[in-house]
């Protein structure tokens, strides 16, 4: 089929010579411009990337920069209006409507790696997440080392259990660790002193605090149990046009230091719809994937 | 479709470390028909108990079993997991609530007591059944051979409605071991749990979730083969599931 169409493209191309120089549209952008709309998939619950407001409205850091790139799109087609469709997505619904193009974008907290890269593209990373500890300030660990002997909890079937678990054998802790059902019950334990630290990636662990009873008493460690992985907005596979646009979008975004900016806005700020602010400032990693943007899943290329 | 098929993602180790994305499946598999099994004798124990009181010419015992079926029929199941598991503890004393939760395999238990009880209602409402479509005859004529109520039972009325009822009760257990993917919402990690966590780590989800189908099925296909070669063997010549 595919052969055929090139055909005859190519004849087309031969007769209307004078059109030479206008592009042809393929992919996602002959859709969004055959159809003056892109969809845009959100998470009902990822704080502070994509969730839903008080008006149950999409809001978020991701949101922010899916917008960002919604502009872009609608410049680079030279559309006077683009409709923004706006479609909720799950962990487990997000790849299949993707590949079946229900959605053009997914704007969340998705990891990007190299496993997943084989399904679907990621644009410029806007997130980097690392396992970390939180901890009460009162139990005064201050390393890695200090958890020798305690007892540690982390959430069951995630990869940060798993690195946990390798850590403790690897530096010789002797931690006892305890797999929780999920992150509410994991910090429920640290703040009933059943455990003494919970590993998670270091943003959930800051939006637990910060929805605490006592957000003061708790201290997220500076040591991690894993380097920072990339959060990163989906697209889908081999559609290089459209890619080409977002990332060129995006880096536009973070290099120009509007990014921070809105970055600034979801961490450093009370965000809705319960006021709560996560006091999680922009971190060094972070900062230089901003000034060089990358789409890389690998976690040594943001050192 | 912009999907990239790869069928041979069952054989690529998982990231958990506990060999290849299949072992994923087959472990989930085994704690599905662990989970199934276990609820499946509570449901027809404490079924054909609940089933035997509602034929009773007691009137209390009428009344029991009239409550405990429409409690646990009327309800979901995914409500009625979410009450034992979260709710419970709660109402309990703190220490006893404590112990609970504190319970090794928790999701486990819930899961196999909570599916067992839900189905002990579908089970009692058969045997019902299955007691009232005998001829009113058999009850008399047991009680004339000078047989006491429990002995009328026993030798009389269940060997006859069991095998009557065997057919739906076969679908009953099907329901059963299908009704155990609930509980992944209380975080037990059977089938449908190792499935959904595949599609996380390696986003192969339609690979996922067609082996999870396959697995269902084959189990599904097993337990009827075995259940037609029981209802042959113990078929009464010349009635409704005889030949």
């Amino acid at each position: 089929m595919k052969h055929f169409r090139n055909v005859g493209l190519a004849l087309a191309a031969t007769l209307v010579v004078s059109q030479a120089g206008a592009q042809e549209l393929t992919g996602t952008l002959k859709n969004i411009k055959d159809t003056g709309a892109i969809t845009l998939g959100f998470r009902d619950s990822s704080i502070p990337f994509s969730y839903l407001d008080d008006n149950q409205k999409p809001v978020g850091f991701a949101m922010d920069i899916c917008y960002k790139i919604v502009d872009a799109v609608k410049k680079e087609l030279k559309l006077d209006k683009l409709e923004v469709k706006l479609n909720p997505v799950t962990s487990a619904t997000r790849i299949p409507l993707m590949a079946n193009g229900t959605i053009d974008l997914e704007c969340g907290s998705t990891t990007n790696n190299a496993e997943r890269q084989k399904q679907v593209a990621f644009t410029n990373t806007h997130f980097l997440t690392a396992s970390r500890y939180v901890f009460k300030k009162s139990s005064g660990l201050k390393s890695i080392e200090d958890l020798k002997g305690k007892t540690v909890v982390s959430t069951a079937g995630t990869t940060n259990i798993k690195q946990l678990t390798e850590a403790n054998v690897a530096k010789g802790l002797g931690a006892n660790i305890i797999p929780a059902k999920d992150h509410a019950e994991a910090f429920l334990m640290v703040e009933t002193d059943r455990a003494v630290a919970f590993v998670m990636d270091d943003i959930l662990l800051a939006s637990l605090v910060a929805g605490s009873k006592a957000p003061g008493d708790y201290v997220i460690s500076k040591d991690a149990f894993s380097k920072p992985e990339p959060y990163g907005i989906m697209l889908r596979k081999d559609d290089a046009p459209f890619k080409k646009v977002v990332d060129a979008a995006t880096a536009a975004l973070y290099t120009s230091g509007e990014g921070e900016k809105i970055y600034n806005k979801w961490f450093m700020e009370k965000v809705p719809p319960k006021g709560l602010n996560l006091n999680t400032p922009i971190s060094a990693e972070l900062k230089n994937e901003f000034a060089k943007p990358t789409d890389s899943p690998d976690p040594e290329a943001y050192k | 479709m912009n999907y990239n098929w790869n069928w041979k993602i069952f054989f690529e180790p998982n990231p958990m470390g506990t060999g290849t994305y299949l072992d994923m499946l087959l472990s989930g598999l085994a704690l599905t028909i662990k989970t199934a099994l276990l609820a499946w004798v509570i449901a027809l124990a404490v079924g054909s108990i609940v089933g035997v009181l509602r034929t009773l010419p007691s009137r209390g015992a009428y009344w029991f079993g009239f409550c405990w079926v429409e409690f646990f029929r009327n309800m979901p199941l995914l409500v009625q997991l979410f009450l034992w598991f979260f709710v419970l503890p709660e109402m309990l004393p703190r220490a006893a609530g404590l112990w609970l939760k504190q319970l090794p395999n928790a999701p486990f238990w819930t899961a196999a007591i909570g599916v067992g009880l839900f189905m002990s209602a579908r089970v009692a409402v058969q045997l019902q059944a299955g007691i009232g479509s005998l001829p009113r005859g058999q009850r008399m004529a047991a009680t004339a051979l000078g047989l006491t109520t429990v002995q009328g039972y026993r030798y009389v009325l269940l060997p006859m409605a069991f095998r009557i009822i065997l057919p739906p009760l076969t679908s009953e257990f099907l329901n059963t071991i299908k009704n155990t993917a609930v509980a992944i919402t209380i975080g037990l990690i059977e089938l449908t749990g190792q499935a959904r966590s595949m599609q996380e780590f390696s986003f192969q989800v339609f690979e996922a979730f067609t082996a999870a189908t396959i697995l269902y099925l084959l189990t599904n296909a097993i337990v009827v083969t075995a259940m037609r070669f029981l209802e042959r063997y113990v078929a009464i010549p010349g009635y409704i599931t005889g030949k």
